[in-house]
């Protein structure tokens, strides 16, 4: 077990240098862009010295390297900053402190929760399913099914997303009014009503991710099929099945696992367009809007956050695949 | 041997097989005919591309992806497998006809327990319950002299040696105790030491059974160990069949002679080299590693002028490394290297062109070697023109000229790609490759062992004329010592990265020995059927194989 340890502290560590290079790259880009929070609320007939008040509020007027380094210590403490377009200017201004709704942390937990809500349920709908597909792909490779399959996923991958979101919507809540077609989620909400209002976004994603997750089974699986262990496998007089399930299945995770993380991290990152056809209260819709208005701390932590959720899952997916290999978990 | 009197078990008749290549389907076995009864072994031999591997899966009513059963008919106890339903099939299938492939290290499934896999088929087929199974698997190990019978399957097959693993699969072919098992050359990936021990055990499982078996091999000293019966292939037609003794000691048709007469080219002894003469590359006390395993411990010999020097050892003994020192890839810890007397640079990079221009390599793989995407003429004009400086039409003349040399028609061959050769051709052209640079030192890794006989014996010969014509020096990596009998001048034994003993080949083959070159030369096949036996019965299967090896 000595060598896999090692290995997953080795990765552990990679990511958190990952996610330090990151947010260097986060801070240069969200300063680079143009006009700042100051210009962005003042308007165009802005005078020069309003603007300087502002920007000296909060901040603004230090050198770059200096605003990194203490939005860096307090993100490690786990501050990460005021929301400017959520602070109380006449409070703010001058007193120095600000409530505490209006702290970042604030401000995205709910959203980011919702998000994770949303992701969880999708995940658990489209990872089963594309696995069972893939492997009865793979066991009735070439047949009408396995055609059709790859020919559906195809299709809605590539479809746009709002357009799936609306065909779903005219039929499982206009034409058969089942499913909620506003997602308006709350805190307090029981869980059954909010997985209800939660499926239909959720059924959208899952037609979004499973072609990928389904297509890498199936061709995972089929790749080792001419593998001389699948042949002894068949030669045994095991079923097509018992093959493909215990044979083929279990060395063919590897690359599963890592597409099914990437698609995971486009769940919790990557799904604006579907947050703004259902209304839904993610964390994408937060940062959109907080980069029109050029709030720069809360575009900086949801930039850390998509940034930590795709490495955290790059990163389980490196370990589940290392740990899925029997020549590891079992030195000689 | 009153086998013919036992019921029939198998019968197959007028099997035909086509396979399908780009869009047609070509005829792979044309017609062959099989009777096996219970209880007993026939040898299907032949060389590559016979379809011996072919007819024994048939022989299982399966056929690989992209071969098919174009008529004929097989017959296994009375059910007919050609148009049997995949149910039926399934229901035979390792409950009385089982499978022992090539390589047992493949066809163990990484990430199951051994054991697990062993019951798999008798749970399946409701033969034995689970731990029944299990316990017999024990019991079967120990019959197959496995070490550590308790423990051992419960290990993944990766942590178990490529020997052990061949006879796990062997017992796990035993699992139901089937009536027929095909065994598809389970003893060619192993080396001579480990090959004896698994040969030894299959032949006493299947006697002790009463099993009927399929042997499938390329080697006829193998087969005449193992079969009752033999019956030679050739490109899908049966040549001849016969009983063992029969077929070893009067075959009737030239090409079952001409296999057979293989193994008579035996190159004339040479006058012993000059002592004082100074060796064209002079190995002195290397010691080299990777990382921190040593692999070589002070290996030290001489190659001469115009001599071939066979290293010969199993797999991991250190050959292959010592070749690497000499060619500069893995410079030593300790030691030199001389070429004509002037020690050479560890590390290639620090050689002069001229010093890297004459050592070269011929590898074993003559597939992996040659880039698939260049023409043969490209492949060998690149060290023409690397080393020789040779442009334009002298380069096309210098390559012409090295095609002729290693009788390759150089209009026909110019233009091919590696991949419309067969692998005596590559062969060929690697040792074109190697000789474009002129050396006068040339390194041959296993440069025969993944060829048929017949295909190797070309090869040899071809590097034998070389030898005399260019003056050239071999050193001659392989484990097989027919060859080393055929070719080599000296003969150097290595084992665990160290040099056993060295010496003129005339001593070598004659006592008395270390005691590991004794084991290594006792333990080669030899064509007489009884081989086996007397060996045996002279040392004991405590005192054969990896067994002997480990007491020492």
């Amino acid at each position: 077990m000595g060598s896999v340890t090692r290995i997953v502290l080795q990765r552990l560590a990679l990511g958190l240098l990952t996610l330090f290079v990151v947010s260097i790259v986060i801070f240069t880009a969200v300063n680079l862009l143009p006009g700042d929070f100051a210009q962005a609320i003042l308007g165009q007939g802005a005078t020069e010295e309003a603007v300087n008040a502002i920007r000296r509020d909060l901040g603004l007027d230090q050198p770059p390297v200096q605003r990194y380094l203490e939005w860096l210590g307090d993100a490690l403490q786990g501050d990460l900053g005021t929301s400017f377009a959520q602070a109380n200017f006449a409070n703010f201004v001058g007193s120095g402190t600000v409530s505490e709704l209006a702290s970042v942390t604030s401000q995205i937990a709910p959203r980011f929760a919702n998000t994770m809500f949303l992701a969880g349920v999708t995940a658990a709908i489209a990872v089963p399913l594309s696995l069972t597909l893939g492997i009865l792909a793979a066991l009735y490779r070439n047949s009408v099914f396995d055609k059709l399959a790859n020919i559906t996923t195809l299709t809605s991958i590539s479809s746009p997303e709002f357009f799936l979101a609306y065909i779903l919507i005219l039929f499982l809540a206009v034409l058969n009014p089942w499913l909620p077609s506003l997602s308006n989620i709350y805190a307090g909400m029981g869980f059954g009503e909010r997985l209800e209002k939660t499926l239909l976004p959720a059924l959208t994603l899952t037609l979004v991710v499973t072609a990928h997750m389904m297509r890498m089974t199936r061709a995972a699986i089929i790749n080792l099929l001419a593998s001389p262990y699948i042949e002894m496998a068949r030669l045994k007089g095991l079923s097509p099945m018992r093959v493909i399930v215990r044979h083929a299945l279990p060395n063919a995770l590897a690359p599963i696992i890592n597409v099914i993380a990437l698609n995971l991290a486009y769940l919790i990152t990557g799904v604006v367009v579907v947050e703004v056809v259902f209304v839904y209260p993610g964390i994408g819709q937060l940062f959109v809007d907080s980069v029109k208005i050029r709030d720069i701390p809360m575009v900086q932590a949801c930039c850390l956050i998509f940034a930590a959720a795709y490495i955290l899952l790059n990163l389980l997916a490196d370990i589940l695949s290392i740990v899925s290999n029997p020549r590891l978990r079992h030195p000689k | 041997m009153t086998t013919s009197a036992k019921p029939k078990l198998l019968t197959i008749r007028g099997l035909k097989i086509e396979g399908r290549s780009d869009e047609t389907w070509m005829p792979i076995v044309n017609g062959i005919d099989l009777d096996l009864h219970r209880g007993e072994v026939l040898g299907l031999i032949g060389e590559s591309g016979a379809g011996k591997s072919t007819v024994g899966l048939a022989a299982m009513g399966f056929t690989r992806d992209g071969c098919r059963i174009s008529d004929g008919s097989v017959n296994f106890d009375g059910i007919e497998l050609v148009d049997a339903s995949a149910d039926t099939k399934r229901g035979l299938l390792g409950k009385r006809i089982a499978y022992v492939a090539q390589s047992a290290a493949a066809s163990f499934n990484p990430a199951h327990k051994i054991i697990d896999q062993h019951t798999e088929g008798p749970v399946t087929h409701d033969v034995m319950s689970k731990s029944d199974s299990e316990a017999d698997a024990m019991k079967l190990y120990a019959k197959l002299r496995l070490p550590n019978p308790d423990e051992i399957g419960f290990r993944y097959p990766h942590q178990v040696s490529g020997g052990q693993l061949q006879r796990a699969m062997t017992a796990m072919a035993m699992s139901c105790r089937p009536d027929l098992i095909i065994f598809d050359e389970p003893t060619t990936a192993l080396d001579v030491t480990t090959q004896i021990e698994v040969l030894a055990a299959i032949r006493n499982i299947v006697e002790e059974f009463d099993t009927a078996a399929i042997y499938i091999t390329h080697d006829l000293a193998v087969v005449a160990q193992m079969a009752d019966r033999i019956k030679v292939l050739l490109k899908g037609d049966e040549v001849e069949e016969a009983d063992t003794r029969t077929m070893l000691s009067a075959p009737t048709e030239d090409y079952t002679r001409s296999l057979w007469a293989v193994r008579s080219f035996v190159r004339p002894e040479k006058p012993p080299a000059d002592p004082k003469a100074t060796p064209v590359v002079s190995i002195r006390n290397v010691t080299a590693a990777y990382g921190k395993v040593t692999v070589l411990h002070n290996v030290s010999f001489d190659i001469h002028a115009g001599r071939t020097v066979a290293v010969v050892g199993e797999s991991g003994s250190g050959k292959s490394t010592t070749a690497r020192c000499i060619t500069g890839l893995l410079p030593p810890r300790q030691g030199t290297i001389a070429f004509d007397g002037q020690e050479l640079p560890a590390d290639y990079r620090k050689r002069t062109k001229d010093q890297l221009r004459q050592i070269q390599m011929i590898y074993q793989m003559a597939d992996t070697a040659l880039n698939p995407k260049k023409s043969i003429g490209e492949i060998i004009g690149r060290p023409v023109q690397f080393y020789g400086g040779l442009r334009g039409a002298k380069k096309r003349a210098r390559v012409e000229e090295l095609l002729r040399e290693i009788e390759l028609e150089p209009k026909k061959f110019y233009h091919r790609l590696p991949s419309e050769l067969s692998g005596g051709q590559k062969q060929r052209v690697g040792i074109a490759r190697a000789l474009a640079a002129d050396p006068k030192f040339i390194i041959c890794d296993e440069v025969t062992s993944a060829l048929d006989q017949l295909v190797a014996e070309g090869i040899l010969k071809l590097l034998a004329r070389l030898q005399d014509d260019l003056g050239l020096s071999y050193m001659f990596i392989t484990h097989d010592l027919a060859t080393v009998r055929a070719i080599a001048d000296e003969v150097v034994v290595m084992k665990d990265g160290r040099v056993v003993e060295q010496g003129a080949k005339a001593e070598m083959f004659a006592p008395p020995h270390h005691p590991y070159t004794d084991l290594l030369l006792s333990s080669v096949p030899e064509m007489d059927p009884d081989w086996l036996s007397n060996l045996l019965a002279e040392r004991g299967a405590d005192n054969i194989g990896d067994a002997a090896v480990d007491k020492m």
